[in-house]
C-alpha cells in the first residue's frame, strides 16, 4: 500500500503506536513485555547472535509467550556488548551488558518470571533520546 | 488488566525513599481510591531517576511531567489539580538553578544533559527492519511536511537556521551546501550519501547505518526535495555487509510505502535510492573522490573548483552528506531550527556523536552537545583511564587529527576549538592514550596507515607520506640522529601544504602535534651523542615551511 | 593498497578457470541496465564469483566492457578490498583499527606472521591459511580482535595464538 498523503502516514503512525509504546517510556499496562537485542555488527562479534538464540529457546522451553524478542541496533555500550534491554509494562526499562547466552536462563528465570531484574548485569542508561 | 488512562510513577530509589517516598505513594493511592480514579490511575513504583538531590521525584505518565521534592502532603494536590481537572502543580515542578525557568519534560533538565540523542535517538530502541516501528516513533513525517507543506527554499532556510554543519570531518554549514546545490540549474542534479566511513576507530555511521536505515533514506528525501534532485546514491563500504543489508530491506520498505518513488505523498516529487559498494580506499571519503569511485574509476580527488555542487557525479550538480549529518535532519525539520540551535556553542551547533576507544574504562559511542569539555566526556561519560593508569593524550579526528593532552581537556569542544589545539574534530573517534603509551608509535601508527591509503595522485602524498613513515620508523629503531628529527619536522609542513586534497593535507597532523607536546618522547630515541647541544635541547635551525 | 603485481603478457593462461563462472559473470553484466560507471560493482561480483581477480578475469571484463585492460588493472590494484591471488581456506584476520592497536594488535600480527611464516596477505604453504591486516571491523570493546572466517576471537594475547591455529590445523 503506498501512503499519498500525511494524514494517511499519521493513520499508520496511530496504528503501530503500540508496537513502540512499550520502549519510550516502560510506563503502559498490559503484560506484553519485550526483549530489545542489540544487534549491530558490534553486538554480533561479541555473541548477540547466540544470546537471541538463546532467549528464544528458554523462552519456547518455558512456555512463555508474552514476551517478544525484538532485534534492534547498538546504543553504543561497546565495552558490555552483547547489551540486552528488558521492557516490563508499568517499569523502567531495565539495561543488562555482557549478557552471554549463559546469562539468560538467569534473566528468564529471575527478571521475566520472578520479576525482579538481575541487579548483577544491570547497566546505567546514561543519555537522554531527542 | 484495568484500561489505565494514567500512571503516576514515584521514585522507590534509595535516596528518595529515605525522604518520605512511601508515604507519598501510600498517600496517592488513598486519595485516588477516595476520589474513584482507582480504575484508570495506577501508581507505580520505579527505580532510581538519577537524580536523588532533587527527591522524592514523581512523573506522570503519559502526560511526561515530572515533580520533584514531592512530600507527604502534596499528594493531595497533584490528585485534585493534576489527574482530576488536568493542570500542572506549578509549584512542584523544577526549578533550573540558573534562569528560574520552570521545565516539567524530564529532557529538559540539565542533569540529563551530558548524553543527548539526536542522531542516534533511535538506535537501540527500534528494530531497524521495521519501518513501522520507524513510522510509529515519528519516522517520515518531517519528510510528508517538507513536501507538501514547504517551498525548496523553506527547508533550506531551516537547515541552515539550525547551524548544522557536515558532520563527516570538514565542518562545511549544511544549509549553505544545499542552497549551493540548488541554484546550480540543472535538469539533472544528484544528491549522495557518504558511508564510506574509514577512520580506523570510527563506526558511529555503521552504527546509525545498522540501527535507524530510514532516518537516512528520509533525511536523503527532504534534502533531494530541497536541492531539486531525483537521485539518490548511498555510497557505501563493502566492509559492511550488516549495514548493506539493512539499507536494502529500508529501501524496499520505503518503496513499498510509497515513501520512494514517483510522487511521493501524492505530489509532483520523486525520488528513488540506488546504493554503491566502496572497495577500501580511504581518499573516498573525500568528496570528489567519492563521486569518481561512484563512476566506477579510480577513487582519486580531483581538483577543486569546480565543487561538486556545480559539476559533480557525471558532470552533474551534486550535494555529499555524510551519514550522521543526515540522521540529524528529520528532527530538525521537526521540532524546528531553534530547538537544534539551542544546543552547542556559538559556531557549532547540536549534538556530534564520538566514538570512545583505546585505553578507557567505557569503550562505546556517545552523543553529547557540542562544547562539553573532553575532560566531561573522558573521564565523566567515559568512566576515565583504566587501571588507575594516568591520562596521557587523547587523539581526535582519526589519522588527519592530533593529539591534545591534558592541558587541553578543559577546552570546550567544537569545530573551530579543535582546529585551534593542532587537532580536528574528523568524522568523531576518539582513541585515548594513557603512560605506557609511546606517542612516537602512534604517529607512526597513522603515518603507516595514510601511506598505505594515499591515492598516489600527487606528489607529496604518494612519496611525502612514505618517507614521513619510513623516518619515523628510523627513529623507533633508534638508529635516528638529530638531524632526523629536523627533516621529519621539515617534510611533514611540506606534505601540509602541499598536497592535493584533505587526506595527505592532514596525514601529517598527528606527527606535527605529537613533536609539538611530546618533543621528549621523540628525544629518547636519538643517540646522537656527539650533537652539539645534546640531547633535549636541540632546536631546529631550518624553518623553511613551518608556520607554527 | 595492494601491493604491485606482475602481469606478463607473454606468460600463457595458466589459472585453470572454470567456463561456468565466466558464464555466470557474463549473465551478470548482460542483465545489467547500464554499464556505465558500473566497474567497481562487476569486479565486485567477479570477486564474489572467482574469489579473487585473475589476470584472465581483468582482461574478460575489460574486453567484455570495451575498455583498456589498463583500466581495469588501475582499478583493481587502487582498492583494498579486490585481490588478485586466491585465498587460503581460511581467512585470519587481525583488526588494526586504532583501538585494536592501541591494545596490542601489532604484537599479535607480528606473533601470527612468525608462526605461519607468511607476511600479511600472503597465504600459508599449506593453503590452509590466508594472513589479513585489516581495518577496523568495529569490536572495539574486545580490542584487539582476531577473526577467521565468520568467528570472532576477542581479546587476543600473544599466547592465544597457538590455540586458535590449532583449532584449525586439527
Amino acid at each position: 500500500m503506498k501512503i499519498k498523503s500525511l494524514e494517511e502516514l499519521r493513520k499508520i503512525r496511530e496504528e503501530h503506536q503500540e508496537k513502540v509504546s512499550l520502549r519510550d517510556h516502560g510506563e503502559v499496562t498490559g503484560d506484553r513485555i519485550e526483549i530489545l537485542i542489540g544487534m549491530a555488527t558490534c553486538g554480533i562479534s561479541s555473541g548477540a547472535r547466540e544470546t537471541l538464540n538463546a532467549f528464544v529457546e528458554e523462552l519456547k522451553k518455558e512456555k512463555i509467550d508474552n514476551v517478544k524478542v525484538v532485534p534492534v541496533g547498538c546504543i553504543g555500550y561497546c565495552h558490555s556488548e552483547p547489551t540486552v534491554q528488558v521492557n516490563v509494562p508499568g517499569h523502567k526499562p531495565v539495561l543488562y551488558g555482557k549478557v552471554k547466552a549463559n546469562k539468560v536462563h538467569e534473566i528468564v528465570e529471575k527478571h521475566i518470571k520472578g520479576g525482579t531484574p538481575v541487579a548483577r548485569l544491570e547497566l546505567e542508561i546514561d543519555f537522554e533520546r531527542a | 488488566m484495568a484500561k489505565t488512562r494514567t500512571n503516576i510513577m514515584v521514585c522507590g530509589g534509595t535516596g528518595c525513599l529515605a525522604t518520605e517516598s512511601d508515604k507519598v505513594m501510600k498517600n496517592l493511592e488513598v486519595i485516588i481510591k477516595a476520589r474513584g480514579y482507582a480504575d484508570e490511575v495506577q501508581v507505580i513504583r520505579t527505580g532510581c531517576f538519577g537524580f536523588c538531590e532533587q527527591g522524592p521525584i514523581v512523573k506522570i505518565e503519559p502526560d511526561n511531567v515530572f515533580y520533584v521534592k514531592v512530600g507527604p502532603k502534596d499528594a493531595k494536590d497533584i490528585v485534585d489539580e493534576h489527574i482530576v481537572k488536568g493542570r500542572r502543580v506549578e509549584r512542584l515542578l523544577y526549578e533550573e538553578p540558573v534562569e528560574k525557568e520552570k521545565v516539567n519534560k524530564q529532557e529538559d533538565m540539565p542533569f540529563y544533559k551530558k548524553q543527548v540523542r539526536v542522531a542516534l535517538r533511535n538506535c537501540g530502541l527500534i528494530n531497524p527492519e521495521d519501518i513501522y516501528e520507524y513510522v510509529a516513533l515519528g519516522g517520515y513525517e518531517a519528510l510528508g511536511k517538507a513536501i507538501t507543506e514547504m517551498t525548496q527554499d523553506q527547508v533550506i532556510d531551516i537547515v541552515k537556521k539550525s547551524g548544522l554543519r557536515g558532520r563527516g570531518g570538514g565542518g562545511f554549514p549544511t544549509g549553505l551546501k544545499w542552497e549551493i546545490t540548488k541554484k546550480n540549474e540543472s535538469d539533472v542534479k544528484f544528491i549522495i550519501c557518504n558511508a564510506d566511513e574509514g577512520d580506523p576507530g570510527a563506526f558511529m555511521d555503521r552504527s546509525i547505518l545498522e540501527g535507524d536505515p530510514h532516518s537516512v533514506l528520509e533525511a536523503m528525501a527532504i534534502g533531494a526535495y530541497a536541492i531539486g534532485a531525483d537521485k539518490g546514491i548511498i555510497y557505501i563500504r563493502a566492509e559492511y555487509p550488516l549495514a548493506i543489508s539493512r539499507l536494502n530491506t529500508a529501501i524496499k520498505q520505503a518503496r513499498e510505502l510509497g515513501l520512494l518513488g514517483k510522487n511521493i505523498f501524492g505530489t509532483d516529487f520523486s525520488f528513488d535510492i540506488d546504493l554503491k559498494y566502496g572497495a577500501g580506499a580511504f581518499v573516498c571519503g573525500e568528496e570528489t573522490a567519492l563521486i569518481n569511485s561512484c563512476e566506477g574509476k579510480r577513487g582519486e580527488p580531483n581538483y577543486k573548483p569546480p565543487y561538486p555542487a556545480e559539476e559533480g557525479y557525471w558532470g552533474h550538480p551534486t550535494c555529499v552528506n555524510n551519514v550522521e549529518t543526515f540522521a540529524n535532519i528529520p528532527p530538525i525539520i521537526n521540532r524546528g531550527p531553534e530547538w537544534f540551535a539551542s544546543m552547542g556553542t556559538e559556531k557549532s551547533k547540536g549534538t556530534k556523536v564520538f566514538a570512545l576507544a583505546g585505553k578507557i574504562n567505557n569503550v562505546g559511542l556517545v552523543e553529547v552537545p557540542m562544547g562539553i569539555t573532553l575532560r566531561e566526556i573522558i573521564f565523566e561519560i567515559g568512566g576515565g583511564i583504566p587501571k588507575g593508569k594516568r591520562f596521557k593524550a587523547v587523539q581526535t579526528g582519526g589519522p588527519s587529527g592530533g593529539v591534545i593532552t591534558e592541558e587541553g581537556l578543559d577546552t570546550p569542544i567544537d569545530y573551530d576549538s579543535l582546529l585551534e589545539r593542532g587537532s580536528m574534530m574528523g568524522s568523531g573517534g576518539m582513541i585515548i592514550m594513557d603512560e605506557d603509551d609511546n606517542m612516537v608509535n602512534i604517529a607512526k601508527f597513522y603515518l603507516e596507515f595514510t601511506m598505505d591509503e594515499a591515492c598516489g595522485r600527487c606528489n607529496t602524498g604518494r612519496i611525502g607520506t612514505k618517507r614521513l613513515y619510513e623516518m619515523l620508523h628510523k627513529i623507533t629503531s633508534g638508529k635516528a640522529r638529530m638531524a632526523d628529527l629536523d627533516a621529519l619536522k621539515q617534510l611533514a609542513y611540506m606534505v601540509k601544504d602541499s598536497s592535493l586534497c584533505g587526506l595527505c593535507q592532514t596525514a601529517p597532523n598527528p606527527v606535527i602535534s605529537t613533536m609539538k607536546h611530546f618533543w621528549d618522547e621523540y628525544l629518547a630515541f636519538i643517540k646522537d651523542e656527539g650533537h652539539p647541544q645534546g640531547e633535549g635541547r636541540y632546536t631546529p635551525k631550518n624553518k623553511i615551511g613551518m608556520k607554527s | 593498497m595492494t601491493k604491485p603485481q606482475t602481469i606478463s603478457v607473454t606468460k600463457p593462461i595458466v589459472e585453470d578457470l572454470p567456463s561456468e563462472k565466466f558464464d555466470e559473470l557474463e549473465a551478470f553484466i548482460d542483465n545489467m541496465e547500464t554499464t556505465k560507471g558500473a566497474l567497481i560493482e562487476i569486479l565486485h561480483k567477479a570477486q564474489d564469483i572467482f574469489g579473487y581477480l585473475p589476470r584472465d578475469v581483468q582482461l574478460y571484463v575489460a574486453r567484455k566492457l570495451g575498455i583498456p585492460g589498463a583500466e581495469v588493472y588501475g582499478v583493481v590494484s587502487f582498492y583494498s578490498y579486490f585481490t588478485t591471488k586466491p585465498g587460503g581456506k581460511h581467512t585470519l584476520s587481525v583488526c588494526m583499527g586504532t583501538a585494536c592497536f592501541v591494545r596490542g594488535a601489532d604484537k599479535v600480527i607480528e606473533k601470527l606472521k612468525e608462526k605461519l611464516g607468511v607476511e600479511s596477505n600472503e597465504i600459508t604453504e599449506d593453503g590452509l591459511f590466508t594472513l589479513k591486516d585489516v581495518r577496523c571491523i568495529g569490536a572495539c570493546g574486545l580490542a584487539p580482535v582476531v577473526t577467521v572466517g565468520d568467528k570472532v576471537y576477542g581479546r587476543v594475547k600473544e599466547e592465544d595464538i597457538d590455540d586458535i591455529i590449532k583449532a584449525y590445523r586439527g
